[in-house]
């Protein structure tokens, strides 16, 4: 994925498996890995002649903010699919801990 | 007819309890026995009210509800002569209605649910790395504050590489052991037919009070967790600091106007003394609880 990410054109299979350079993989892996990877659409694919060309469904920026608000549980469902440190909190909320704290590393 | 009678009395009762007890604070000293009598109180307030209706609506028959329900399923005849049988016909839909609703909420909040922890799983797998400083941890390059476990048979601890900065070792550890503890107790599974039930019912006061009583309770019980592993001052920093770093400019619909309280609320139970509920009263509590959750299916057992 992240060597998708990297490139700005979509690639093929054989493409991505030379860029993985320290790994031996089979060129068949690489390709079972893009399938899966496409049918749960994370890729976009394309035909380009006999191959496909992959790219990514969204930028890696946009699924680390979309992990984000369901960490910060700011997407609204109420869902219990986290279990949270702390639930975030309003800006003159945030104010009366920040005192709380200077106090308590004061002791 | 007594059956139905009683019935109704325990789900009013219950109704009433869960309305006294969102307001209580006896429950912050003992959280794991007062989730245990949240979750006898919702399931008997569940299985009482639709027992109650199934109870009259099924009181020709002097079978209960269990066999009443077998004998109607089987060919009984319910019959429909005078006025006062359409209320029973009324009662006996309605009693269906609530309790296929009740299953419903449940199974679609599970799956989805599920479903939402596959995705997240997912794209931890594509984003997330290892970090040596915190071994078993996943963490997400993202300035911002996050701290959570993704709940499962197999669950997995996430944070931000912005509370890898913003916290010392220490309250790291303690941060840890209180995500561990909730991944340990499967927390989720907890809360989530308080959040179900909130889901069917959004306009009820007493349900969303309800759901975050749980919620608070849920981390007050990890927090007692993680305090025999780590110094509660540190956990208490660690929160304090991770709390006041995810403030948001702009209020949410999701956020509880409560949260910052909350926060409050768990560091005033990690720094002051800690006084545990005697356990005679623990005890109590918890007869009472185990009482509680036997008598709704005892009193749909019950042929009056």
């Amino acid at each position: 994925m992240d060597i998708l990410w990297a490139q700005s054109a979509p690639l093929t299979a054989r493409e991505v498996g030379r860029l993985i350079e320290d790994r031996d993989l089979a060129p068949t892996t690489v390709m079972t890995v893009l399938d899966r990877l496409s049918r749960k659409g994370f890729l976009n694919r394309t035909r380009d002649g006999r191959a496909w060309r992959y790219e990514p469904a969204e930028s890696r920026d946009a699924y680390v903010t979309e992990l984000m608000l369901e960490a910060l549980d700011l997407t609204g469902d109420r869902s219990a699919a986290l279990t949270r440190f702390a639930q975030a909190v309003s800006g003159s909320e945030a104010e009366i801990l920040r005192r709380a704290l200077t106090e308590l590393e004061e002791q | 007819m007594i059956a139905a009678a009683v019935l109704a009395a325990l789900a009013l009762a219950c109704a009433v309890g869960a309305w006294r007890l969102t307001s209580a604070r006896w429950t912050w000293r003992a959280p794991r026995t007062a989730i245990l009598l949240w979750q006898s109180l919702g399931v008997t307030w569940g299985l009482a009210t639709t027992g109650a209706l199934l109870a009259y609506a099924l009181a020709p028959y002097g079978a209960g509800v269990v066999h009443g329900l077998s004998i109607l399923l089987t060919g009984g005849e319910f019959d429909v002569r005078e006025p006062h049988d359409v209320i029973r016909l009324c009662a006996l839909l309605s009693g269906f209605t609530l309790l296929a609703v009740l299953v419903a909420v449940l199974v679609a909040a599970g799956v989805q649910t599920l479903r939402a922890q596959r995705r997240h799983r997912m794209l931890l797998k594509l984003i997330a790395r290892e970090e040596p400083a915190v071994p078993g941890v996943r963490v997400v390059d993202h300035p911002g504050a996050a701290a959570y476990c993704v709940p499962g048979l197999k669950s997995e601890v996430v944070i931000s590489a912005g509370t890898l900065d913003l916290l010392s070792q220490d309250e790291l550890d303690a941060m840890l052991a209180h995500e561990i503890a909730h991944a340990r107790e499967r927390h989720d599974l907890v809360l989530l037919p308080f959040g179900a039930l909130l889901r069917a019912l959004p306009w009820s006061a007493v349900v969303r009070d309800t759901q975050a009583s749980v919620a608070l309770l849920i981390e007050m019980a990890a927090d007692d967790r993680a305090r025999r592993y780590c110094s509660p001052k540190r956990l208490a920093t660690a929160l304090l600091r991770f709390g006041a770093a995810t403030a948001v400019p702009t209020p949410h619909g999701a956020l509880g106007a409560t949260s910052g309280q909350n926060v409050m609320a768990r560091v005033d139970r990690l720094v002051k003394p800690h006084i545990d509920l005697p356990p005679h009263v623990r005890y109590a509590v918890l007869t009472a609880s185990a009482a509680l959750a036997v008598s709704a299916p005892l009193l749909w057992l019950l042929p009056a």
